[in-house]
């Protein structure tokens, strides 16, 4: 069987067990004949709040170990083994925190801030391939330019959120953030432009199997450098964390946030660095691709590697934030405009020549 | 036409930034810093007045709380003063240990220093390996005199008690281990990109100025200016140690990090000396 996405598989599963005919003929006794299809798609969509959630708890872990054992500490012990219960304490902490709101703050903007923070965050896994024979939820036919899309709704959140707290701290932190978003969104974009004029496809399933031979991480290395640096500092990360800069302004612009506001932001920051790592694996480093295991189904060894190859991403930008200290504004400011901007349009430009020699 | 005007930001003294010392009020326009207003005595608590009702002995514990950091030396700091009035003169193998535990203070006080600086600018990891090391400084004061902080060790005319067992043989494991802890240092920040960046060319102090403010210390020797009290006004017995002043020319804030890092090895070195005196089988009174 060859499935086209996670919807079909789904409704594989439920047909082979007798559920869907028995859905199918009770809804079209009751006149809804869509509503199998709609409890197939709300399946979809628990099964990505669900994986994301579960890898955000699971990064929020590793960040704490990684950087732990850098620093020569341990971390978290005490809850269970080696304390992979810590994201779940945290989540129960965070849950039972009094929710304060500023007196003065804009009520609305400051409630739906952190949702629209942390919606984009998920809709980006969308078009994103995790492993071969399906495992999409749905393959866009112009998927790399939604996810960058998408992905540049995030800086509109942190915007009014910091904005809508009424604090100086929040609105500075959230200019910052907002500026430094922009000016690497650019780069970012442009490094793919190179990567399209080689694969001529916009859909992301056809880019990974374009690196069947070859990782674009080979043929664009000037293009992963740029694409690199901009990813870190669209993850926010150390050592691009002006959206948090906390020795100058305490926490940023999610400063006055508590309790579940702040943990949607905290849920969002995390998804989004597994979102940028997860394009990074499927733009550079062949997504899915790998040996394949004998015995295993191809598709559950091809999910296997590409969370392998989105890890070792995001070890590297863990390691990053154990070693170096932060970029001072008007220096990523200027890195961002006079260095990676020129960089990426020579790279395009590079890409461009040699595609129209018929090089690539 | 989009109207901007200046507004005013406060920072401290209870920001992650400032650890409860310090506070000001930026006029601000945009992101450039317009006009800074100091707001100092945070840290006053009137120690002047306290010490007239205490006797000599009893100011000393205050001595230790005016800065937490390095209590060694602002105990010697009161007690040499002590002295000096009262025309007590110390035994030689008391001095030798005074200087030795001031030395290792010294190294504590760079330490956190240097880890404080590094937090600032973001990195973590820094202040977190500092700590490390000057918690094995303070394990060796604890078996000194019982306190990992607030010490009331070093007394007018010597100190509170000698050496406890086992001292020497961990004084010697810390001297040995400790430069190379110090190179770790160093490989980890003196040649990034980013710590360059941050830090060279940033928060110019001329010699100059840095001697018209009264600036004393590795703050004035980062701005060029070779002057270190132990060498050129000597107390104690820092005349017989042989060790250098270090400093650097570039009256920057990476100059200053540098002086800090250099004189940590060399107050291993005059620790060392101090230590192996102290011990001499010559050693009289």
């Amino acid at each position: 069987m060859i499935f086209e996405n996670i919807y079909e598989i789904i409704a594989f599963i439920l047909n082979s067990a007798g559920i869907l005919q028995y859905m199918q003929s009770y809804s079209d006794a009751l006149g809804i004949s869509i509503a199998p299809k709609l409890i197939i798609i709300l399946i979809e969509t628990a099964l990505l709040l669900v994986g994301v959630a579960l890898m955000v708890m699971a990064l929020t872990w590793m960040e704490r170990k990684v950087l732990a054992h850098a620093q020569a500490r341990l971390g978290p012990m005490i809850t269970w083994y080696h304390g992979l219960l810590q994201p779940v304490i945290d989540g129960v902490k965070l849950l039972s925190k009094e929710d304060l709101m500023p007196k003065r703050a804009d009520r609305w903007i400051y409630f739906i801030a952190p949702m629209i923070a942390f919606v984009p965050a998920l809709l980006v896994f969308i078009p994103i391939p995790f492993g071969r024979d399906g495992a999409i939820i749905s393959d866009l036919p112009m998927g790399i330019l939604y996810v960058m899309a998408v992905s540049a709704i995030s800086p509109i959140g942190i915007l009014i959120g910091g904005w809508a707290s009424d604090n100086k701290y929040s609105l500075l932190g959230a200019l910052r953030a907002v500026a430094q978003d922009i000016s690497y969104e650019i780069p970012m974009v442009l490094t793919v432009i190179g990567i399209v004029l080689i694969t001529g496809s916009l859909s992301l399933q056809d880019i990974v199997l374009f690196q069947d031979k070859i990782w674009f991480v080979f043929l664009q290395p000037l293009g992963f450098i740029i694409f690199l640096v901009a990813a870190v500092a669209e993850m926010a990360r150390i050592p691009f964390d002006l959206h948090e800069s906390e020795s100058e302004f305490v926490a940023g612009f999610f400063t006055e946030y508590s309790g579940m506001k702040f943990a949607f932001f905290f849920l969002a920051e995390y998804a989004h660095l597994f979102s940028i790592a997860a394009i990074m694996t499927t733009l550079y480093f062949g997504g899915w691709h790998g040996p394949m295991i004998p015995m295993i189904p191809p598709i559950i060894t091809s999910i296997g590697w590409f969370t392998l190859k989105v890890l070792v991403i995001i070890f590297f930008t863990m390691w990053l934030r154990a070693t170096v200290p932060r970029v001072r504004v008007d220096q990523i400011l200027d890195i961002g405009w006079k260095v990676m901007i020129p960089l990426a349009l020579f790279n395009v430009f590079i890409t461009g020549l040699l595609v129209a020699g018929g090089v690539l | 036409m989009a109207r901007t005007e200046e507004y005013q930001l406060n920072v401290g003294p209870v920001h992650p930034s400032t650890h409860g010392v310090l506070r000001f009020v930026l006029t601000m326009d945009g992101e450039t810093i317009k006009d800074t207003e100091m707001v100092l005595g945070q840290l006053h608590r009137g120690i002047e007045k306290i010490a007239e009702s205490r006797s000599y002995l009893q100011f000393i514990p205050y001595t230790d709380r005016l800065d937490y950091i390095s209590g060694m030396t602002n105990n010697y700091g009161f007690t040499k003063a002590v002295e000096d009035l009262a025309g007590i003169t110390v035994p030689k193998k008391a001095e030798y240990l005074r200087v030795f535990v001031m030395e290792l203070n010294r190294i504590v006080n760079h330490l956190v220093c240097i880890g404080s600086l590094l937090l600032d600018l973001g990195a973590a990891t820094m202040i977190i390996y500092g700590f490390r090391e000057r918690h094995k400084v303070l394990d060796l004061f604890e078996s000194l005199c019982g306190a990992r902080m607030t010490f009331n060790y070093i007394r007018p005319g010597g100190v509170r008690g000698d050496i406890p067992e086992g001292f020497i043989d961990n004084a010697k494991e810390f001297l040995r281990d400790m430069p190379k802890r110090i190179g770790d240092y160093a490989q980890l920040i003196n040649d990034n990109e980013i710590v360059h960046m941050r830090m060279k060319g940033v928060g110019m102090l001329s010699p100059e100025d840095a001697i018209n403010y009264g600036v004393t210390g590795p703050m004035l020797r980062g701005s060029g200016v070779s002057y270190d009290i132990r060498k050129d006004d000597p107390y104690s017995v820092y005349e017989e140690l042989d060790f250098k002043a270090c400093t650097r020319p570039e009256c920057d804030t990476y100059a200053r990090y540098i002086v800090r890092m250099d004189e940590m090895y060399e107050s291993l070195y005059i620790a060392e000396q101090a230590l192996k005196r102290r011990w001499h089988p010559t050693l009289q009174g």
